[in-house]
């Protein structure tokens, strides 16, 4: 299992957990959605398993080499071109110059880039902006993939695509991917497992699992997503109290 | 074909039972649009990217020669010199006191001729050159340290900003009566004025930084020396370019203030000294053609060095659009 979760929490300084005993498995190559409300604790869930904070209490587990993460905005760095950007991971990695080059390349024809290379962050649309960033995750090279809303930000058509595109990148390379999100649909779209989270604090409070039918049929899908929606509004109306 | 994004979401009224869930709100009934696979194989999906990025795209436009940017600072120039020169013609002043901008074209010329213009100016932009230069291998290797360490930042920044406020002209004395005067007098006071400014640019390029490159950075595992070479400083570029500008006139200024106070000794006979000179010899047109030439390279300076190397850096990162450049 590359990442277990064993009653994890988290809080910063005297305030209220932001989580509090939150238990998750997620197994070699699965594709989790982790869903949640404004406020859940969904992405500091994330930088704990990324290792950018520390969690308060409890113990995880995630791979050694740590993890890729990709940020809600690309988080290009503007004064690189797209393949500067992919090939600085590369080479924080401690990849060699020629093999970088070829590398860097392969990567971008994977999201489907490849006459782009030389462009630089502020000349590329925001979904190319995104698959950059998707490209540059993937050049890290490590088996766990965390994604804080990558494609929040994004219009409608583009980001319908870069679903395509994710699933189509997640099959081709086996990674194992935590996907955050507050958009149920897409959580429907792209897990194939969906976690809830409460909000504060955040918990896991349920899961279903999407099968392969849910992404052709849109009768069963929205049968889900409405299922999914209904759950979480009820946790957004414990808070009108 | 629109129909393709459009077909993945149920359509609009057609019954999908969602409420059947126990719990949920039983009496509205949910019909809920629900996303699934949008296009039909890589082929597909390949072309829908590519016209998207096509259409989201700006086209590259060709820039041309804007003739209104040698022009218009050409013909402010003008003006000038012609306002001083009716004010000569009016004669308020003795001509001695008040020389028009021919007469001190002509001293210009005969000091162009004696060689010694070339010779002021050679030594200044030489020196003021090389403090500045120095001050920079100095104050980046400090200003990156200060900026990343806080301990080093709370000890030491209120002490550089301080000293950047400290007129470096005031250290002229001090300079005189420790190295006498020599070329070590002058290249101290250059030092003292630029390097605190350049670390003050430098930090505060850093300061600009969005938060989210270092985490970046320590997601795709830089190490602290990593993250400062390969991150931290190429971010921090555009803020600490403006230091490097300023850094630069603080040198120039320091240079001339210390070429006017310190003469004789082995040091050199650079602008300010051609400056006092000038007043020595109560010789307005020397005086006046020290100070152009003064002002003239400061901004040749400006528009052959840092200017080029600024609207590079900020178009290439996107940031020109809109500006009054």
């Amino acid at each position: 299992m590359p990442v277990v979760l064993e009653n994890l929490g988290k809080r910063f300084g005297d305030g209220a957990p932001v989580l509090d005993d939150v238990n998750a498995t997620i197994g070699q190559g699965e594709f989790v959605a982790l869903l949640g409300a404004s406020g859940c604790g969904k992405s500091t869930l994330l930088n704990i398993m990324a290792g950018l904070e520390a969690p308060t209490s409890g113990a995880l587990e995630v791979p050694s080499d740590g993890a890729a993460f990709m940020f809600q905005d690309a988080a290009l760095f503007p004064w690189l071109t797209a393949r500067e950007n992919i090939e600085l991971a590369l080479k924080l990695r401690g990849v060699g110059k020629a093999e970088r080059r070829v590398k860097a390349g392969e990567l971008l024809d994977l999201v489907h880039l490849g006459g782009a290379g030389d462009k630089r962050p502020h000349e590329l649309s925001g979904g190319m902006r995104q698959r950059v960033a998707l490209a540059r995750s993937l050049a890290q090279d490590r088996q766990l993939l965390l994604m804080d809303e990558p494609f929040a930000a994004l219009d409608a058509i583009t980001r319908d695509l870069l679903h395509d595109e994710l699933e189509r990148i997640w099959k081709e390379t086996g990674r194992t991917i935590v996907f955050v999100t507050h958009n149920v649909r897409e959580a429907v779209r792209l897990g194939q497992r969906v976690l809830l989270l409460s909000s504060r604090p955040g918990r896991v409070v349920r899961e279903w699992h999407v099968s392969e039918e849910h992404r052709t049929d849109a009768g069963l899908a929205g049968q889900l997503t409405g299922e999914i929606t209904a759950r979480l509004r009820e946790e957004i109306r414990r808070h009108a109290k | 074909m629109p129909s393709k994004f459009l077909s993945h979401y149920a359509q609009a009224g057609e019954p999908v039972e969602t409420s059947l869930i126990p719990g949920a709100v039983p009496e509205t009934r949910h019909v809920t649009a629900a996303l699934t696979r949008s296009s039909t194989g890589p082929a597909d999906l390949r072309e829908l990217e590519a016209g998207l990025d096509s259409l989201q795209s700006d086209a590259v436009r060709k820039t041309r020669v804007d003739w209104s940017r040698i022009l218009l600072p050409v013909a402010a120039l003008a003006v000038l010199v012609i306002i001083w020169q009716l004010y000569v013609s009016l004669g308020f002043k003795r001509q001695d006191l008040v020389p028009g901008p021919l007469d001190v074209l002509g001293q210009l010329g005969s000091l162009w001729a004696d060689g010694k213009l070339q010779e002021a100016v050679w030594t200044s932009l030489q020196r003021g050159l090389v403090g500045f230069l120095i001050s920079v291998a100095i104050a980046t290797p400090v200003g990156l340290l200060l900026a990343q360490v806080a301990p080093l930042r709370r000890a030491f920044g209120p002490l550089i900003s301080g000293l950047q406020v400290l007129p470096s002209v005031a250290w002229v004395p001090a300079a005189i009566i420790w190295f006498g005067l020599t070329d070590a007098t002058v290249y101290f006071v250059v030092f003292m004025g630029a390097i605190p400014s350049i670390i003050n640019g430098l930090i505060s390029g850093v300061d600009q930084i969005p938060p989210q490159y270092r985490s970046v950075g320590k997601v795709l595992g830089a190490s602290r020396l990593q993250l400062a070479l390969q991150i931290i400083l190429p971010a921090a570029l555009p803020g600490y370019l403006g230091g490097l500008k300023q850094g630069w006139a603080f040198s120039w200024r320091s240079l001339m203030a210390a070429e006017i106070i310190a003469v004789g000794g082995t040091i050199g006979f650079g602008l300010g000294s051609l400056l006092d000179q000038g007043r020595v010899l109560s010789d307005m047109t020397v005086v006046m053609a020290a100070i152009l030439l003064i002002l003239a390279v400061g901004i040749l300076i400006e528009l052959l060095v840092f200017a080029p190397i600024e609207k590079r850096l900020l178009r290439r990162r996107g940031l020109l659009a809109g500006s009054t450049r």
